[in-house]
């Protein structure tokens, strides 16, 4: 059986990785989980200098689901490449680093310094999350700007780059095609949807920032019909995410066109849900006799 | 080491309107020390997050823990439902506890207020120091009274003064005239922020232990920060995570 994977010429043990944010840089986890059998560790968003995120309450439970508000506090560059990376390079498993900043020399000032680094075998570039004033999901919501933000970086970037973008959008396949046409490398989706809480008996939201990204099972369906729409208007690889709990969502995910999947929200429910759906996608493989993971990719049929 | 299983429901009372006491037999009692957390989960699935609740009791054998919680809502509605022999998931042990060796020899205020009283009991029962036990309540249902009475001297507090001294923990201290070394604390943030005034104020340390909002419980989401004086060591933005950092602080290092 071989459950290897090949994106942009980056070779993965198996599919499965950690949606940026819900993992760290792995050393919380690494209690509870072998980071040597994961496809790869896909960090935090780190910046060019720390950030401090936002106030608290930073995160509600909702309804299948959750709502973040952290606002991506991260220690910046330097910290995460005198601590992280050497924390990772010791495990078997590649490294994808995701990338933020509130200006485009902001991330190319960080794109530039993981470049100095052989072990990132991958940048994923954060122009989706919600939850930050400036920048990010400002790149990403427009295709003009998400083609102008990813062509900046391609020029810089050492490593294949995949754009990550947002749900937040009228047509993920505009984003998708700009982000392709731009150079980019590949794609990651979906970030989360934007929600809101209101608790009633205090009369106040239940995050301080108000609105926060949704994650969790409940949204795997809008993920799921995302990636199989960007998966049929680009031929760059897809990196699927959004409510993965099982090995059963992960192969929903293949089957809609996502040669890659990445667990989220559910790390926090469940810290051996990465560690499973590895298992569970060998089970399955079995149980249907599939030789090659990669022929799971994109085989939903009409 | 922390990991998820299933603990057992040794068996569960209702000490106060809302509040509610369970033994469960678990592995995770093993390593459990004062102040310190475990995350229950629900078994409805729809509510997908650990709840955090600190541990108020280790059973002798370190075979089982006890847990004094209030019904805030449907998760722990759901949890006041279990009966002895329910499994029920739980992630632990989590947090660090409150530093014993503080107190050592020392003249000691044991401070809890509300839902804050019980990680207190734990503590009181480890602790090898003069110990003056000051506990708040709204009223008359003074949950765990005699729990702590088997560990040193109670002063109560009540807000509708029914019981002990009429206000909150910081009155019952100047009622009776009480004096410490270092003070122990869990409770509303009102509180806290009463004893981090009282204790820089006397130049005294005071260990109080936090709560916020959670998601992972396990230093990864970054959900749970507190402000803190100096930077803190993970994200180096002086926010420090309290499921991981804390629950426990030194009054002095964290901006309430």
């Amino acid at each position: 059986m071989n459950t290897e994977v090949t994106l942009a010429g980056v070779t993965f043990k198996n599919p499965v990785m950690t949606a940026s944010g819900t993992f760290g840089s792995g050393m919380e986890y690494s209690e509870f989980v072998d980071l040597n059998k994961l496809g790869a560790v896909v960090t935090k968003g780190v910046a060019n200098v720390p950030w401090p995120g936002n106030p608290t309450p930073r995160v509600a439970e909702v309804y299948g689901g959750m709502l973040n508000a952290i606002g991506l506090q991260n220690p910046g560059i330097d910290v995460f490449m005198k601590r992280d990376i050497p924390f990772l390079k010791q495990y078997d498993t590649r490294i994808i680093v995701n990338v933020c900043g509130k200006s485009v020399e902001d991330y190319l000032d960080v794109v530039e310094r993981l470049g100095e680094e052989a072990a990132v075998a991958m940048l994923e570039i954060n122009v989706s999350c919600p939850n930050v004033k400036e920048g990010a999901i400002a790149f990403g919501q427009k295709a003009d700007a998400l083609f102008n933000i990813t062509k900046e970086i391609k020029k810089h970037a050492k490593q294949p780059v995949i754009m990550k973008l947002s749900p937040n959008v009228t047509d993920i396949t505009e984003m998708a095609k700009a982000a392709e046409a731009a150079g980019a490398d590949a794609l990651s989706l979906i970030n989360t949807i934007t929600g809101m809480k209101i608790d009633i008996h205090r009369r106040r939201f239940a995050l301080a920032n108000k609105t926060g990204g949704m994650s969790g099972p409940a949204i795997k369906p809008v993920a799921v019909r995302m990636v199989y729409q960007a998966a049929h208007a680009v031929k760059i690889p897809i990196i699927g995410m959004g409510g993965i709990a099982t090995a059963e969502d992960a192969i929903e995910f293949l089957l809609a066109g996502a040669s890659a999947v990445s667990i989220g929200a559910m790390n926090f429910v469940n810290p051996y849900a990465t560690s499973e759906v590895v298992d569970g996608i060998e089970a399955y493989m079995k149980q249907y006799n599939i030789e090659k993971l990669t022929d799971l990719i994109g085989a939903v049929q009409e | 080491m922390k990991e998820k299983c299933t603990a057992v429901v040794i068996s569960q009372v209702q000490l106060a309107p809302g509040i509610y006491d369970m033994w469960l037999e678990t592995k995770l009692a093993g390593s459990a020390v004062p102040g310190q957390f475990i995350g229950v989960y629900t078994k409805d699935k729809s509510r997908l997050l650990p709840r955090p609740i600190s541990i108020c009791e280790v059973r002798e054998d370190k075979k089982a823990l006890r847990i004094v919680y209030r019904v805030a809502g449907a998760g722990t509605e759901e949890f006041a439902g279990y009966k002895a022999g329910d499994a029920v998931e739980v992630l632990g042990t989590l947090g660090n506890g409150f530093p014993l060796e503080e107190a050592e020899g020392k003249k000691v205020f044991l401070m809890g207020g509300g839902i804050g009283v019980p990680p207190i009991l734990e503590l009181a029962k480890r602790m090898n120091a003069e110990k003056q036990i000051i506990m708040g309540y709204r009223d008359s249902q003074t949950f765990l009274r005699e729990d702590f009475e088997k560990y040193g001297k109670v002063y109560i507090a009540t807000e509708d003064g029914s019981v002990g001294t009429r206000g909150n923990v910081m009155h019952a201290i100047a009622e009776n005239a009480l004096e410490a070394d270092v003070i122990f604390a869990c409770g509303p943030m009102p509180m806290l922020r009463a004893i981090k005034t009282y204790a820089a104020e006397h130049g005294i340390k005071a260990y109080i232990s936090l709560e916020e909002h959670m998601a992972c419980g396990v230093g990864a989401c970054l959900g749970c920060v507190v402000k803190t004086k100096e930077k803190d060591h993970h994200s180096h933005v002086n926010n420090a995570r309290i499921c991981t950092d804390g629950p426990v602080f030194e009054a002095g290092e964290v901006e309430i």
